[in-house]
C-alpha cells in the first residue's frame, strides 16, 4: 500500500493543522512577548552602572550556556516540586522561550545600540533635540533597522525551538504527526515519511514568510 | 542623578517582570483544545503545601480527573483516526472517571516522563502501561496490577534473534525509560543500546535498520510483528514476569485506595476482560490468550 494514501485519510489534514496552530500560538505568543524584554534588556546592557552589566551579563550567559530543553523542564518540573508554582506545559514553553528570546534579542539590541557612533549622539544633542528625543528619533530608527536581520532569524530559531514542547506533552504539530503514524502504523507502515514531510513543509511556510518580510524591509529601509 | 537611573532601572525591572507574568497567564488561556494540561493546574497550587496531590473531593469539585496516558502507543493509549484518546488503558481511565463522577483530561507522556508527571503534580493518576518496579516504587505509589508482562525482542525474520546470547556485540533499540533499558543495561552489558525518546522514532529505527533488534515489552512487540510484514519475535519472555499497575503520587493514600477498591470492584464484572474484547484482541486476534495478559482484582498467579 502507498503510504503517501496515509496523508488523504479523513482527519489527518485538519489534525495537523491544528498542531501546527499549537505551534505558531506557542512561538506567536513567546516571539511578542520577547520583543519588549528583549528592548528592556538590550538597553539596560547598554547602561554604565557596573550592578546592571553584570546581572544583565549573568541573565544571557545563562540562558545562553542552558540548553533550551533543560530550562523547560525545570520551568515544568522544577518549578512545581520548588514552589508548587504549577506551570501547564504550554505556559512552560512560553516562560522559557521568552526569558531566551528576551536574553538573546537583548543581545542584539545591545550590539545595535552600540553600534550606533557617538557621533550621532552628539549631532543630535548640538540640534537642541533632548536625550528621549535623541533615542526615539535619532538612534532607535537606525538601531532598528540593523536590528533586523538577526531578529527574523532568532524568531525562526524560536519557531523551530517550539517542537521541544512535545517532551513536556505538549500536542503540537510534531506530536499530532507521531499519534498519527502510530496510529495508522498497522495500514500504512510507510507513512512516516509523508507524514514528516508535511511537517516539514508546515514549518517551511510558517518561517518562509518571515524571511520575506525582513528581505523587503532590508532593501527597503537600505535606500531611505 | 543616580537616583533617577536607580528608579528608572527599578521601573524597567517591574515592567520586565509584569511582561513574564503576563506571559504565564496569557499562556493560561491558550489554545485549549489542543493542549493536554490546560488550566486548572495553576488553581490547583494556591494555598496547599509543596505539590501535594489532589485530594478525592478536590479531583471531584474541578470535575476532571488528570490521567497520564500514552498517545503514541497503540493499543494501550493511542489517538485514533478522529482524535480521541483510546486503548487499554485510557478504557480504564473512563470507567475510573465515570465511577468518580467526573471528565477525565489526559496529558500525553513520553515514557521517561511517567514518574515526573506524578511527583510534579500535573497528573493524577498515571496510567500510561506502567510496569511496577522497585525503582518506581521508590517514587510513585503503585495500586493494584491489571495487567502483566514480560519483555519480548522483536527482530528482521533474515536475522531473527531466538536467544538473549546472540544479541552479544549487537545494537538493541530500546525506548528511554522503559524496563528494558533497565533489564539490559543491567544484566546484559555486551549489548550496545540505542535509545530513542518516542517508540514511533524507535520502530522507524528498526524498520530502517539501524538497530539488529528492538525490546519492549512483549504485548507490543507482538502486535506490532503481528502487522509488520518481515518481523518476528524471537524472543516472547526474557526476565521476570512484571505487572502493570495505576500509579499516584507517593502518600497519595486517599486516591490509591480508592483506585484499589475500584479494581476490586470491577473484578467482579470482568472488566478488563471486557477491556480487553474491545481494546487489544482486535490487535492480537485469537493467538493469544486474554489470561496471559489480563489480570482482575489484582490477583497474579
Amino acid at each position: 500500500m502507498n503510504g503517501a494514501e496515509i496523508l488523504l485519510q479523513p482527519g489527518v489534514f485538519p489534525r495537523l493543522l491544528q498542531g501546527l496552530w499549537v505551534t505558531v500560538w506557542i512561538a506567536g505568543v513567546s516571539v511578542a512577548l520577547s520583543v519588549p524584554v528583549g528592548l528592556i534588556v538590550g538597553w539596560l546592557m547598554t547602561m554604565r552602572n557596573p550592578v546592571i552589566r553584570l546581572l544583565t551579563r549573568v541573565y544571557l550567559d545563562f540562558i545562553r550556556i542552558m540548553p533550551q530543553l533543560a530550562l523547560l523542564f525545570i520551568a515544568f518540573y522544577g518549578f512545581a516540586r520548588a514552589w508548587n508554582w504549577n506551570l501547564d506545559a504550554t505556559g512552560a514553553c512560553v516562560f522559557v522561550f521568552v526569558l531566551w528570546g528576551g536574553a538573546e534579542l537583548g543581545d542584539l539590541v545591545r550590539g545595535a545600540l552600540e553600534s550606533i557612533s557617538n557621533a550621532q549622539y552628539e549631532s543630535a544633542y548640538v540640534l537642541g533635540l533632548g536625550p528621549w528625543q535623541t533615542f526615539t528619533r535619532v538612534i532607535l530608527p537606525q538601531a532598528l533597522r540593523r536590528l533586523l536581520p538577526a531578529s527574523v532569524n532568532l524568531a525562526t530559531r524560536i519557531v523551530k525551538t517550539t517542537s521541544l514542547a512535545v517532551l513536556l506533552g505538549v500536542v503540537e504539530v510534531i506530536k499530532v504527526g507521531q499519534q498519527i503514524i502510530d496510529a495508522n502504523r498497522f495500514q500504512y507502515p510507510t507513512g512516516t515519511l509523508w507524514i514528516y514531510g508535511v511537517i516539514f513543509f508546515m514549518y517551511f511556510i510558517v518561517c518562509w514568510p518571515l524571511s520575506i518580510v525582513a528581505r523587503r524591509l532590508e532593501k527597503r529601509w537600505s535606500h531611505d | 542623578m543616580t537616583a533617577s537611573i536607580i528608579s528608572k532601572t527599578v521601573k524597567s525591572i517591574v515592567a520586565a517582570s509584569a511582561a513574564l507574568i503576563m506571559a504565564a497567564s496569557v499562556a493560561a488561556c491558550g489554545p485549549s483544545a489542543a493542549t493536554p494540561s490546560d488550566e486548572g493546574s495553576t488553581a490547583s497550587g494556591s494555598g496547599s503545601s509543596k505539590t501535594t496531590a489532589r485530594t478525592l473531593d478536590e479531583i471531584k469539585k474541578s470535575g476532571e480527573l488528570k490521567v497520564a496516558v500514552f498517545s503514541d502507543k497503540a493499543p494501550f493509549g493511542y489517538v485514533d483516526k478522529d482524535g480521541n484518546y483510546a486503548g487499554y488503558d485510557v478504557y480504564f481511565a473512563e470507567r475510573l472517571a465515570k465511577d468518580l463522577g467526573v471528565k477525565v483530561a489526559y496529558t500525553s507522556v513520553d515514557p521517561a516522563a511517567r514518574v515526573d508527571v506524578l511527583t510534579s503534580n500535573k497528573v493524577d493518576i498515571t496510567l500510561a502501561n506502567f510496569t511496577v518496579t522497585d525503582e518506581r516504587k521508590e517514587k510513585v505509589d503503585f495500586a493494584k496490577p491489571y495487567m502483566k508482562v514480560s519483555l519480548g525482542v522483536v527482530s528482521p525474520e533474515g536475522a531473527e534473534i531466538t536467544d538473549v546470547s546472540q544479541l552479544k556485540g549487537k545494537t538493541l533499540i530500546v525506548a528511554k525509560g522503559t524496563t528494558a533499558e533497565t533489564y539490559f543495561e543491567k544484566n546484559e552489558p555486551d549489548v550496545k543500546l540505542q535509545k530513542y525518546d518516542q517508540y514511533a522514532d524507535a520502530y522507524n529505527a528498526l524498520l530502517d535498520g539501524r538497530g539488529d533488534a528492538f525490546s519492549t515489552d512483549n504485548t507490543e512487540v507482538l502486535a506490532w510483528a503481528k502487522s509488520n510484514k518481515g518481523f518476528k519475535v524471537g524472543i516472547t519472555k526474557i526476565g521476570d514476569e512484571d505487572t502493570i499497575a495505576p500509579a499516584v503520587q507517593k502518600g497519595n493514600k486517599e486516591l490509591l485506595d480508592w483506585i484499589n477498591e475500584e479494581i476490586d470492584k470491577l473484578g467482579d464484572e470482568n472488566f478488563f476482560h471486557k477491556d480487553y474484547e474491545e481494546t487489544l484482541k482486535p490487535v492480537y486476534g485469537t493467538d493469544v490468550d486474554p489470561d496471559d495478559i489480563v489480570v482482575e482484582k489484582g490477583v497474579v498467579d
